[in-house]
């Protein structure tokens, strides 16, 4: 058998709203048990819930490995906030930090805040790619290196290791530097999900993971193909990109279901393509899927957290490590690391380093 | 035999400031240790509630200081966001109010409501906001609200942006508001929609957060000033204020507790904590060796040199700190200083260091020991028990906010030696008695208004 891409796999564990922290952290140790990257929490300002980097920071001690991805909405924001909670969220939880940007496109939403009417999407996604931009320059803005502690100085940092970021966006400009020192990921990873035409552009640009919607492995090699050019039009090295396919999932109540697979029907929120069948169904679309190699795995969720993740995990997980196709232990203890990407170099010190080489 | 007290002495309320981003903590210390890395957050939090404190306090930085147009870099920089440093602190205890202090002027009262509600749920009821503003450009420039603040003419253009409405600042209508979102559901769980007009903010529709356990999380005002008292008294339920002399105290408490009533609220609706710092010693001779020490760390030719530097508003970087004062005179109008809260009277601040350095015959850096900021209270254990207590039995303080000069170890001589004789004299709980922060400070759940 070829070679094939290492599988990655993460949890949706929202659903219905719930505002106490325990029954978060209880998916997310039960994802955790799973060995899964990552668990997602979404979010909106336009339905009932909690603030989702909130929880999944309150879930960060209770867990260990697991890399947290809360949702996080640039269009009524602040990117200098953003860009701080994000990297806050990576220290708490120890390099486990990412988050998936969003937009808020309603009117609704505009009023909520009452500063500026909705926009088109496009306008909005490029607004979000800035909030990525931006967000990456402040992680980098403060060198590794750059907290020194000379007592014979009396200096506690190096403030040549820190940098003006000096952003100017089509909305907003930022000065910076961050206040948060460099997070243990260097830069947290961030999540877009690329389905929609101006979303993509932003993923391909800004996204470390990138979830897409498809209904066949023919529609979603085609989205990663678009993405993977798309990247590398940027400068970027497309095999830095992992493509997840969202799938929104019914695992019911039996193992096997008799007409098992995707189907047109109840779409939760726009979260992917609907699949209903047992956890063995599910894991035989993983594979069948994966094994094609234009993904890297899937982003799942559950219609009914509480029963289908403990599925996911004991049955569909379960059987896919038994095929050794997925890990059975974290052999790294970062978000980055679970999802084989490096840590990335500071852009700020490589390029002090190559004025002081030249 | 058994003896009932007279009466119940009056009960002191303590909080524990994490060490910040300024001249009192010293990372020089081998002791210090990392002001970002979770663990030491952990240590203070559980601390404080191994000592039953009431909440820890977390600060806010939306912008490096700068000095001289560069980055201040002698004393600690850099800190995480508090918000999400309290909900995962939610998750490691389990009394211990928490505190964050949230700019209202760089915030919007949805999203900023949403979260501190969120931080409540999270914690069980534990969470509380210190309000502060900021106006400088400075700060501005990190923001889509920009950089416009100080440089425009800001009375003018907040008036000119919507018309009607009183006079009224955007930190009090920002609590305001927050309040309304707070009531928006109602106890029993069904949302409604909400609208706020004002001269501030215009918004309407729907909170996504049930009412959360306290009702409103506990609001803090910080700062001394008539306006600030004023709002204070009007709409916060602590007020974080300076530690001064007992006399000043009094005054102080006395003048803030006289404005509750003219808004319906009795005296113990708000209560007083003043920021202080304690330096502990076997003996109160030995304590005050180890305050002698510790104002000699937190004082360092470099720093002290600065804090010359920002009375003076000049360079001064090739003064000897070790030799006198400069004979020039302050720059009035200087920017030397950014980020931080500036002189108010440049000259008359450098006429009292003048006037100290002749009379003792001191160098720059013993006139700046001197003069900056003292330790509040010194002493042996008993004496550092006895002299708080003093400070609220004679209605000086409700309580205090430690501001430890150690990260993450500053706490621990004072939650292990002064704590059980606070208890021991009957001034502090020696068990939480309730689960949210409100029932440790003794406040009303508030009225739900719809």
């Amino acid at each position: 058998m070829s070679a094939t891409r290492p599988l990655h796999l993460a949890a949706e564990i929202g659903g219905p709203p719930r505002y106490d922290a325990g029954s978060y952290a209880a998916l997310a140790r039960l994802a955790e048990g799973g060995t899964l990257d990552y668990v997602t929490l979404s979010d909106s300002f336009n339905r009932p819930g909690p603030d989702a980097l909130a929880v999944l920071a309150r879930v960060a001690p209770a867990t260990t490995r697991i890399g947290l991805v809360p949702t996080v909405t640039t269009t009524h924001t602040e990117p200098f906030h953003v860009s701080s909670a994000v990297a806050t969220l990576d220290w708490v939880s120890k390099g486990r930090a990412g988050w998936q940007a969003d937009v808020s496109t309603t009117e609704a939403e505009a009023r909520l805040f009452g500063r500026r009417p909705a926009a088109p999407a496009a306008a909005l996604w490029q607004e979000a790619g800035e909030t990525a931009d931006v967000g990456a320059r402040l992680w980098d803005s403060w060198e590794d290196d750059a907290e020194i502690r000379d007592v014979a100085t009396g200096r506690f940092i190096d403030r040549d290791k820190l940098h003006y970021v000096d952003f100017e966006g089509s909305t907003f400009s930022v000065r910076g530097p961050a206040i948060v020192p460099r997070p243990p990921q260097g830069r947290p990873v961030t999540v877009i999900d690329g389905t929609s035409g101006p979303a993509r552009e932003a993923a391909a640009r800004h996204a470390d993971i990138v979830h897409v919607r498809a209904t066949s492995p023919e529609q979603a090699a085609s989205l990663a193909g678009e993405l993977r050019r798309g990247a590398a039009a940027h400068g970027r090295d497309p095999e830095d990109l992992r493509i997840l396919v969202a799938l929104t999932v019914d695992l019911g109540d039996a193992e096997k279901t008799p007409e098992p697979g995707l189907e047109s029907g109840p779409q939760l929120a726009g979260r992917g393509t609907y699949f209903r069948g047992g956890p063995v169904d599910l894991a035989e679309l993983i594979t069948r899927w994966h094994r094609g190699g234009a993904v890297d795995g899937f982003h799942l969720t559950p219609i009914t957290p509480e029963r289908d993740l403990e599925r996911i995990v004991n049955g569909t997980v379960a059987l896919l490590q038994h095929r050794s196709l997925f890990r059975t232990f974290y052999p790294g203890g970062t978000l980055r690391e679970h999802l084989g990407l490096g840590r990335p170099a500071n852009r700020y010190a490589l390029a002090r380093n190559s004025e002081g080489t030249s | 035999m058994k003896q009932t007290p007279k009466h119940m002495p009056k009960q002191m309320h303590l909080a524990a400031h994490f060490p910040g981003v300024n001249s009192t903590t010293v990372w020089t210390d081998p002791r210090s240790r990392s002001q970002i890395d979770f663990t030491s957050f952990e240590h203070l939090a559980r601390t404080a509630e191994r000592g039953k404190f009431d909440f820890f306090f977390l600060a806010e930085g939306l912008r490096l200081r700068e000095h001289n147009g560069r980055i201040h870099d002698l004393d600690v920089v850099g800190r995480p966001e508090s918000l999400t440093v309290l909900n995962a602190l939610a998750a490691v205890t389990d009394r211990l109010g928490l505190a964050a202090t949230v700019n209202a002027t760089f915030n919007e009262p949805y999203e900023l409501a949403r979260r501190l509600a969120t931080l409540d749920h999270l914690s069980d009821g534990r969470a509380a906001w210190n309000v502060v503003t900021s106006s400088d450009a400075f700060t501005g420039e990190n923001f889509r609200r920009g950089g416009y603040l100080d440089r425009a003419d800001l009375p003018q253009v907040l008036g000119s942006a919507r018309t009607g409405g009183t006079p009224y600042t955007r930190a009090a209508e920002f609590v305001a508001t927050a309040r309304e979102l707070w009531d928006s559901w109602t106890p029993d769980g069904t949302s409604r929609p909400f609208a706020h007009s004002g001269q501030h903010f215009d918004i309407s529709g729907e909170f996504t957060v049930p009412r959360s356990p306290q009702g409103h999380p506990v609001v803090i005002q910080a700062g001394d000033s008539d306006e600030g008292r004023e709002f204070a008294a009007s709409a916060a339920d602590v007020i974080f204020t300076r530690h001064g002399t007992l006399e000043a105290g009094r005054t102080f408490y006395a003048d803030v507790k006289a404005r509750l009533a003219k808004y319906g609220r009795e005296p113990g609706d708000l209560k007083i904590m003043p920021g202080v710092t304690v330096v502990l010693g076997d003996t109160d001779a030995e304590a005050q060796q180890n305050a002698a020490e510790i104002r000699h760390q937190q004082v360092s030719p470099q720093n002290a040199i600065l804090a010359l530097e920002q009375i003076w508003g000049r360079d001064l970087s090739s003064y000897d700190p070790d030799g006198p004062l400069p004979d020039i005179d302050p720059d009035p109008g200087s920017s030397l200083v950014q980020g931080r809260v500036r002189v108010a009277d440049p000259l008359a601040a450098a006429a009292k260091w003048r006037a100290l350095s002749e009379a003792k015959g001191l160098s720059i850096r013993q006139t700046a020991i001197e003069a900056t900021a003292r330790q509040s209270f010194i002493g042996s254990p008993a004496t550092v028990a006895a002299e708080l207590e003093k400070f609220v039995t004679a209605e000086a303080a409700d309580g205090f906010i430690l501001v430890p000069h150690l990260t993450p170890g500053g706490l621990d001589g004072f939650v292990d030696q002064v704590v059980p004789i606070l208890q021991e004299r009957g001034v502090f709980r020696t068990e939480y008695t309730g689960s949210t922060l409100r029932s440790h400070l003794g406040l009303a759940r508030p009225v739900w208004k719809s």
